[in-house]
């Protein structure tokens, strides 16, 4: 699935990375709690999270994702978008939730990348 | 912050324990770092994450602190020194699920009790000297494989 498509299915507004919309991406994560994606994503490439602060993007940074899409129509401030700016991550904000969020992409083709931890 | 020495390189940050905006600003430039000297990916994401934990923790936990990076052609050491409360049972730190953390960190995405055991998981060595009321210093060693 490309990154565009990922816009397309969430009714997402696309907030950082124009250059990133033809990304492939295979994979990704639900969670709020940055503590649980750093111990438990191993290759996934988008972080879907209500979370809104600097660390989601800087999260999402070292574990090399490159996209994070902020749910519940949470608007990232100009300081998160600067920081994955600097990182290359594309963020976009779609008004849907959590649960309805992951459920439209792993209906159109995203996975969890693995079965459990 | 860098400067050369022999065939090591050196890095220095000040963390700060107020500013929680900033957790991780460190750990960022770091991880920049090691892809501009093109180490495998790996080896950057090991450092990155246990770095990001460890900073993470000095905000949290400790009220900020320093740290100090090396690189040389074998491995990257990160020494994190803070002069927080320091902790009062290394073993039970270490363990998944433990932690001190209040509803307030939690509400900021961290505080599972996670960090240490996952930089024991991704670091090649893992040091903790602590002093209760004195402070923390965690040593975290990458070796560069290539
Ligand atoms: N630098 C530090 N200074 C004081 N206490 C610390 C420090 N790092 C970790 N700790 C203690 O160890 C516990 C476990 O740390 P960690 O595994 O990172 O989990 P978490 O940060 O989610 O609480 C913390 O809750 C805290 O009590
Ligand atoms: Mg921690």
């Amino acid at each position: 699935m490309l990154i565009k498509e990922i816009r397309d299915t969430l009714d997402a507004e696309l907030l950082v990375g124009e250059d990133l919309l033809e990304t492939e991406v295979h994979t990704a994560c639900g969670s709020d709690m940055m503590s649980d994606v750093l111990a438990f994503v191993k290759d996934q490439a988008v972080l879907i999270t209500g979370l809104l602060n600097q660390q989601a993007i800087r999260t999402a940074a070292m574990m090399d994702m490159v996209c994070v899409v902020f749910v519940r129509g949470k608007r990232p401030g100009e300081d998160i978008l600067q920081v994955a700016r600097e990182n290359g991550i594309a963020v976009m904000a779609t008004t849907h939730r959590m649960f309805t969020a992951c459920g439209l992409l792993y209906e159109a083709g995203l996975n969890g990348g693995c079965k459990t931890i | 912050m860098s400067d050369m020495s022999g065939n090591s390189l050196h890095y220095h940050y000040i963390v700060p324990g107020d500013d929680f905006t900033q957790a991780g600003a460190a750990s960022s430039a770091v991880k920049q770092i090691l892809k501009q000297l093109g180490l495998n990916p790996q080896t950057i994401r090991k450092m990155s994450i246990s770095l990001y934990e460890g900073e993470i923790n000095m905000v949290i936990h400790a009220g900020g602190g320093e740290i100090d990076v090396d690189i040389d052609d074998k491995k990257i050491v990160a020494v994190l020194t803070d002069y927080g409360p320091g902790i009062e049972d290394v073993d039970l730190a270490m363990q998944a699920g433990w932690s001190t953390a209040s509803e307030q960190v939690r509400g900021l995405g961290f505080g599972a009790g996670m960090g240490l055991p996952n930089m024991k998981k991704y670091s090649d060595e893992l040091i903790i000297n602590t002093t209760v009321g004195a402070g923390t210093k965690v040593t975290i060693v990458v070796n560069i494989e290539n």
